[in-house]
């Protein structure tokens, strides 16, 4: 890269502009917004997982001092629009699943609600329910999708030649764990509906709420200029917000706060389905790929169905004449699944990168050669060229990085005390969402700034900071000439940044509405010119696959006695396009590789079968990776120009760095200890019995 | 019950009326209007609500208000301004150790404690030798640090962040 370039507000080294806030803790999240006199919302929640509300006795909770109202589904506060099941919050009797909101206790304080909320009775009638997913469960339907099932080639015809892998993987519910809980605060004033929402999207939360309540989109506002977390669990919106905005209405004039407890989060803030994946891969003898399937069985709720790609990636991350999808749901009486990040990817890459592992063990090729052996020279199933593809530069930059010259592929040769040693790899790939309609405006101020508009978010990804940097660079201006506001509906129009498509869909807003601006007002504007713009549609979207790439490095150490797994070093190197900002871009492909070592390790929703309940309703219950279980990770990138992508050349990475960490985690399992594990979490327990499996055989 | 007690939030007296119920992270947040410390899980098990009591981190959403009549309370808030950071705040900003920012506050309170504790030679599970001197190194930070949970996986530059100022 050359000075000139490097010097550019686009791809200089910007510590947070919005760091000094939030290390102090001067930055104000949805719940701290300043109002007077408050009132709580605590919701009560169901606990049959299916069934119906035969009778609620609220009359001890409604004496109590302090209660302002109880509301119940008798008599139901009517929404104008109830087709979201999700949505419809005491519509009707009816129990969906254990921890659905069945009530509320509307009270002047914390302590008040949450008194009054155990006084409340509620009595419930249960029905058989089933929260089990299985590949063989009589309800499983194929859905109502284009995308459901693929085929290219026959597939069944190249699963015989000289090598197959046909292996089965489990990925468990998962829970997004955003560490601020969803959480509103509401305030009817007229006509009008104030809302300070922990957000992955304010004009999303807009919309929807809106159609819910039968109100016209200007008579709700959302503001969230920080947001703790989403990880998709805030992309949506979900019935804690409808029941915030219908206690507002139960206490004219007095705003409203309802942040869910961890516990409720875990059954109304939604949740990645578990996956049963089989995949199986035929090969000729030099490791050419001929034929890939990829079959998977999810979750959805019984009465709305969700639904996410899981096998998307398979379609285009190798060369082979066949290769086939499908997906299947059981619909179940479980809360309801939604984005995790990564939707598909995740879950989907971890199947197919262990498969393409367990192929190079059994062929005896080195698993970086097989994968460089089959990279596809154009999408496989479309033909599409790459806007850039550079998967082998990165598996050579990362094996060259990590020390994979001279690995001896054999599992289990390799102990230093207690600790059996070994190392893992894997791909990485994300597509390149653009997500158009997005409007941003560019005013000149007196003070000689340019305040630039948008309805963006910044949940963590430092939006606040990069998307000044993608501002100052369409300008044309120093960075410090940029004066950003994001994360408010009072602002120019902005979908849902979901899919890692933030920078690059609001990046390429901002240079279309740069370029209008420098239309019509040139490079020397009077104070007050403004103008209000999107971007042009971009014909390269039709003509190119476009996709980031990544390859993950991990070395793991066993503990030969307990099964425990240690991850001491973990290595992504990506290809990602151009680099907005390296600080903030390293730290979230960081975030993702911790969270794909957490996937590995640790998380598991546990399902009660007999109670349909989830048991692991906290932090200590649901594991998340701490400090300490955290080695080394780094994250590095190649040199990739891709003219194609957008004006910035700029690919998505907020969801990149966990696509194929755990495979590669899994995969350096297999070469420490000669033990497949193909159902995540890999604890202690599955490598134990597998040991004893093992040597019991022998 | 309300009972009226004294807190000494970042250095200055607030007294208030309290419900014996309430936490000192709830009379912090929804009575004094100090947002520092943040509620993640009110389990004690996320560590977003650490504070400084009397000189000790502490996780106020397990502790009780009326408790802690008279106490001194430090938060982020109080450590340094944004101006003014403390060299904690510095160093996280300087190593990007956060994203959303919300485990923050609690983790820059945790890592002066801790880093408190280290001098004054408090031993962790970790500490080979109990009776040497406190070195913090990189496995020291990580153990020390793990009762504040960040889920957008900034450990590594937390641990960067308070590797240059530890003793």
């Amino acid at each position: 890269m050359s000075d000139a370039i490097a010097t550019r507000p686009l791809g200089a080294d910007v510590g947070r502009l919005d760091g000094p806030r939030k290390v102090t803790g001067a930055a104000i999240y949805a719940y701290e917004h300043p109002l007077t006199d408050p009132a709580y919302v605590f919701p009560l929640l169901s606990t049959a997982a299916r069934g119906r509300v035969v009778g609620i006795d609220a009359a001890e909770a409604q004496r109590l001092p302090g209660v302002l109202a109880v509301l119940t589904h008798e008599p139901a506060p009517k929404l104008a629009d109830t087709s979201n099941p999700e949505l419809a919050v005491l519509q009707s009797p009816a129990i969906h699943f254990r921890g659905q909101i069945v009530g509320a206790v509307v009270a002047e304080s914390l302590e008040i609600g949450a008194h009054a909320a155990a006084l409340v009775c509620i009595e419930e009638q249960a029905s058989e329910h089933d929260v089990v997913l299985r590949v063989d469960h009589p309800d499983v339907f194929k859905p109502d999708d284009d995308e459901t099932d693929t085929a290219h080639g026959d597939a069944e015809a190249g699963l015989c030649p000289a090598a197959t892998v046909d292996a089965t993987y489990t990925t468990p519910h998962q829970h997004q764990g955003a560490m601020e809980p969803h959480t509103s605060v509401a305030l009817w004033s007229d006509d009008t509906l104030r809302l300070y929402e922990s957000t992955q999207s304010v004009h999303g939360v807009r919309e929807t709420i809106a159609e819910v309540f039968g109100l016209r989109a200007e008579q709700v506002e959302v503001t969230a200029p920080f947001v703790g977390g989403g990880f998709g669990s805030k992309g949506e919106v979900h019935a804690n917000t409808v029941l915030a905005v219908m206690a507002a209405r139960a206490v004219p004039g007095r705003p409203v706060k309802l942040a869910l407890t961890r516990r409720q989060v875990f059954t109304l803030g939604s949740h990645r389905t578990p996956t049963i994946q089989r995949v199986r891969l035929g090969a000729d003898a030099s490791g050419g790929l001929l034929a890939i399937t990829h079959d998977v069985w999810a979750h959805t709720s019984r009465v709305q169905v969700y639904i996410d790609q899981i096998a998307a990636a398979t379609r285009m991350m190798y060369a082979a004449p066949s290769i086939a999808t499908t997906h299947r749901l059981a619909p179940l009486d479980v809360p309801f699944p939604s984005w995790m990040r990564a939707p598909s990817e995740a879950p989907g890459m971890y199947a197919l990168e262990c498969a393409i592992d367990e192929l190079a063990v059994a062929l005896r090729i080195d698993a970086i050669e097989l994968r460089i052996h089959n990279d596809p020279p154009a999408d496989p199933v479309s033909g599409k060229p790459w806007s850039s593809r550079n998967l082998v530069a990165c598996l050579r930059q990362g094996a060259e990085r990590f020390g994979w010259a001279g690995r001896d592929p054999a599992p289990r040769r390799r102990r230093d005390g207690r600790w059996l040693a070994g190392t893992g790899v894997a791909g990485s790939t994300y597509p390149v969402f653009h997500t158009p309609g997005s409007q941003a405006r560019v005013e000149f101020r007196a003070d000689g700034r340019y305040e630039v508009s948008i309805g963006a978010m910044d949940v963590g990804t430092g939006t606040w900071t990069s998307l000044a940097q993608v501002a100052a660079e369409a300008l044309g201006v120093p960075l410090e000439r940029v004066a950003l506001q994001i994360g408010d509906t009072a602002l120019p129009y902005s979908h849902v940044p979901g899919g890692s498509a933030g920078i690059t869909s609001w990046g390429a807003t901002l240079f279309g509405a740069a370029r209008a601006f420098r239309d019509r007002h040139g490079d020397d504007p009077a104070p007050g010119d403004a103008v209000t713009a999107g971007a042009p549609d971009n014909p390269a979207e039709d003509a190119y696959a476009m996709h980031a790439f990544g390859a993950h490095f991990a070395e793991v150490r066993v503990d030969a006695d307990t099964g425990e797994v240690r991850v001491p070093r973990m290595l992504g190197v990506f290809a990602i396009g151009r680099v907005v900002n390296p600080r903030t871009a390293r730290s979230q492909l960081i975030g993702g590789m911790t969270f794909g070592l957490s996937m590995a390790l640790h998380e598991e929703v546990v399902m009660d079968a007999a109670l349909g309940a989830i048991v692991t309703t906290d932090l200590a219950g649901y594991h998340i990776a701490a400090n300490a279980d955290v080695g080394d990770i780094d994250a590095a990138w190649i040199d990739e120009i891709d003219p194609h992508v957008n004006a910035m050349g700029t690919k998505g990475i907020g969801e990149l760095g966990i696509v194929g960490s755990a495979a590669a985690i899994a995969n350096a399992v297999f070469h420490a200890t000669g033990i497949r594990v193909r159902d995540l979490p890999i604890t202690p327990d599955k490598l134990l019995r597998a040991r004893v499996e093992l040597s019991a055989r022998a | 019950m309300d009972i009226d007690i004294t807190l000494h939030v970042d250095g200055e007296p607030r007294s208030l009326s309290v419900d014996t119920r309430t936490t000192v992270l709830d009379a912090l947040r929804e009575q004094l209007g100090v947002t520092a410390p943040k509620k993640g899980c009110d389990h004690g098990q996320c560590g977003s609500c650490t504070c400084l009591v009397d000189g000790r981190r502490v996780t106020t959403c397990l502790s009780l208000a009326v408790a802690h009549d008279g106490a001194q309370i430090t938060t982020a808030a109080g450590l340094g301004s944004e101006r003014d950071l403390h060299a904690v705040q510095q160093a996280f900003v300087d190593h990007d150790g956060f994203q959303c920012g919300y485990c923050t506050p609690g983790q820059i309170c945790s890592a002066v404690g801790m880093l408190d504790e280290a001098r004054s030679g408090f031993a962790s599970y970790v500490t080979a030798d109990l009776t040497a001197g406190v070195v913090l190194d990189a496995d020291e930070i990580r153990e020390r640090m793990s009762g504040n949970l960040c889920r957008c996986g900034a450990y590594v530059n937390i641990v960067a962040a308070i590797g240059e100022l530890a003793p």
